[in-house]
């Protein structure tokens, strides 16, 4: 099977998207380098955060909105920072509110200023809240196997487990973990925090992984634009080499590519 | 006047406003912004119809870079 975007798309809330790479917006140097970055990445799915407005500030700055706008980007407005399931939803009607009713989100409910590991209870119980009013929930998890089941269950419509801590670029920690919860879904799990690099975002879907959501591995690198090309690839090839199936792993007895007889000299 | 709290700093009005006339106030008109009254989205359509109470708790929110 060729791997071509019409044969192979990722599709979330019933909306079909051709790129399995999904970034942030933040920490950019302005607003000129994270539209190259989002351009580069060939993100059609991209995290905003919601926060309060600059009382006083001049209103004639461009907005967020405006250099990335809905009608060629699905938003996907985000949780970050809340502490709490009360915090999280509260967040996302305001989002939903301000995208026109949109209802696609992701949610995140930390536990730990220090870690910024998810508040997993705290998080099943928002989950429930957002579903039953209508939310098309993707969701930040633990990579935890039932913990992802539990949020596919209440109906979250992607689970996004970490690779690794939010920011540190530590890539896959828990392969394994990754593993048993692809194999068990029904929806789309995404990576989501911990790449540091192509080759984490390579693995995770050579994994299986249906897609990989990050933002410090492209803003905090020395040349985010470059980068956010360089993770388009990765997933990309990650993705192709998932679908090839690779070849087993031998220890030895490798056989030679070219062949064995009919050498000079016999 | 009244005394509310926007975005947790407190701001005196007119007697008499709505969150309409809050924006406009506010030089917001037009932006994509999204309004909660004490905990309670206010949808853009009521805005006009929305009049401000004294000790009213009002978050106004956008979207920014996040990840």
């Amino acid at each position: 099977m060729k791997p071509n975007e019409n044969l192979d798309p990722l599709i979330i809330g019933g909306k079909t998207y051709s790129s399995r790479l999904l970034v942030g917006t933040g920490k950019y140097k302005d607003f000129a380098e994270t539209r190259a970055a989002v351009e580069a990445s060939g993100a059609q799915i991209v995290t905003v955060a919601i926060r309060r407005t600059n009382i006083g500030q001049d209103s004639n700055q461009p907005s967020l909105l405006e250099v990335l706008p809905p009608t060629r980007f699905t938003i996907l407005p985000n949780t970050a920072g809340c502490y709490s399931a009360d915090d999280a939803v509260r967040t996302l009607k305001l989002a939903r509110e301000l995208l026109d009713g949109h209802n696609l989100v992701k949610l995140e409910v930390l536990g730990d200023k220090e870690t910024l590991f998810p508040n997993m209870s705290e998080t099943l119980k928002a989950a429930e809240a957002l579903v039953k009013d209508g939310f098309k929930v993707m969701v930040y998890c633990s990579d935890d196997p039932i913990a992802a089941k539990q949020l596919e269950e209440i109906g979250c419509v992607v689970v996004m487990p970490l690779a690794s801590l939010i920011g540190s670029g530590m890539g896959i920690l828990n392969p394994w973990n990754l593993q048993i919860i692809i194999a068990n879904a029904k929806v789309p799990v995404l990576v989501d925090a911990g790449v540091g690099t192509a080759s984490d975002a390579a693995i995770a879907m050579e994994l299986g992984c249906d897609g990989v959501l990050m933002s410090t591995a492209i803003a905090a690198a020395q040349n985010p634009v470059m980068m956010a090309g360089a993770m388009k690839k990765a997933v990309e090839a990650g993705r192709a080499a998932f679908l090839a199936g690779r070849m087993p792993k031998k220890i030895y007895q490798a056989s030679p590519s070219s062949p064995t007889g009919d050498l000079i000299g016999k | 006047m009244i005394e509310l709290s926007i975005n947790g700093q407190k701001q005196r009005f007119e007697t008499g406003t709505n969150i309409a006339q809050l924006i406009d106030a506010m030089a917001l008109t037009g932006k994509r912004i999204a309004i909660e009254r004490n905990g309670e989205i206010v949808p853009r359509s009521r805005h006009a119809e929305t009049w401000l109470a004294n000790g009213d708790r009002l978050e106004i929110v956008v979207a920014v870079g996040g990840g």
